[in-house]
């Protein structure tokens, strides 16, 4: 089943997917920002604050979301030796820091007009940066490493202590007493979020999966010509 | 409309922050993203310039080379 992921079998459709990714990514953004800043209603309590949670929670997903994946791409490529899947976590990373890093400014700019302040130590978002600095040890242990056995191992070490953090950041709301409201959002059971508010925020989170995928492709890509052009070296 | 839009009853700043900053870091995201890859791909076409015909070929032999060699722009 592997073999399937061989790069050489994969390039001929990543390095011609961005361009139709891109043009998806521009028309559900479109849509998401129109529903997000102009259809949707403004809230009760926070007024139309509340439009920052269309930026700040896809954010915060994705960026859960693709360290889960580099973390499981990381562990089964470590041991089934599978090299490719380190470069598809490698080409995943600099999208996840970027989304965490939205998802914490944003948030202190949620927190002003509605805590009272930007920043505060509460376990969401403690456990948030401790993410972001995951990522950014990841990113750092790719720098460092020139042999990529060294390098394999070093980053699936980051991952596998960085993933011990993401149930705490799911489940800092219910284990401690933070400034964040518990989920609004369940899959199992039903949602607390108004339908008016859950399609923009919907919208927003496929128009943010989309800006990822493109990176992580354009990313790929680049990663895939500079292991071709070590190849061309060595002829 | 449009100032009450920009205005959102006094919140309009931290919502058009909030949003200027995510799209702006999408933008240079971006951008470098699309920089490293030109220049690692630039830097192919020069390599690949620089061969003999006979290593050349070879090179040319790799589906993954040719499909670079044809793929002019990433997007």
């Amino acid at each position: 089943m592997f073999k399937y992921f061989e790069p050489s079998k994969i390039f001929s459709i990543t390095s011609k997917a961005p361009k139709y990714v891109l043009f998806l990514f521009i028309i559900i953004l479109s849509i998401g920002l129109t529903e997000a800043l102009i259809l949707s209603p403004e809230d009760y309590k926070q007024g139309h604050s509340v439009r920052i949670m269309y930026v700040h929670v896809p954010a915060a997903w994705i960026s859960l979301g693709v360290f889960s994946t580099i973390a499981f791409l990381s562990i089964v490529g470590y041991i089934f030796k599978i090299r490719n899947f380190f470069l598809i976590s490698k080409s995943l990373a600099p999208s996840g820091l970027v989304f965490n890093i939205i998802a914490l400014v944003t948030g202190a700019i949620w927190g002003k007009p509605t805590w009272g302040t930007w920043w505060a130590w509460d376990a969401r978002i403690t456990s948030m940066l401790i993410l972001a600095l995951f990522y950014f040890m990841y990113l750092v242990a790719w720098r460092i490493y020139e042999n990529d056995e060294k390098a394999f191992k070093a980053t699936t070490i980051i991952t596998i202590l960085g993933i011990i953090n993401v149930p705490i950041i799911k489940y800092s709301v219910d284990w401690w007493n933070t400034l964040h409201q518990p989920a609004s959002i369940n899959i199992l059971s039903k949602s607390s979020i108004h339908v008016s508010m859950l399609y923009p925020l919907l919208m927003m989170t496929a128009a943010f999966a989309l800006f990822s995928l493109l990176i992580f492709l354009m990313k790929y890509n680049t990663e895939l010509i500079k292991i071709k052009n070590k190849g061309l070296d060595r002829l | 409309m449009i100032s009450e839009l920009l205005l959102m009853n006094g919140y309009g700043l931290y919502v058009w922050s909030a949003f200027s900053f995510t799209l702006i870091s999408f933008l240079v995201l971006f951008l470098i993203t699309k920089i490293q890859y030109t220049k690692e791909k630039n830097k192919f076409i020069s390599k690949f310039g620089s061969l003999n015909s006979e290593r050349a070929a070879f090179a040319k032999s790799q589906s993954i080379n040719r499909e670079i060699l044809s793929n002019t722009s990433i997007i």
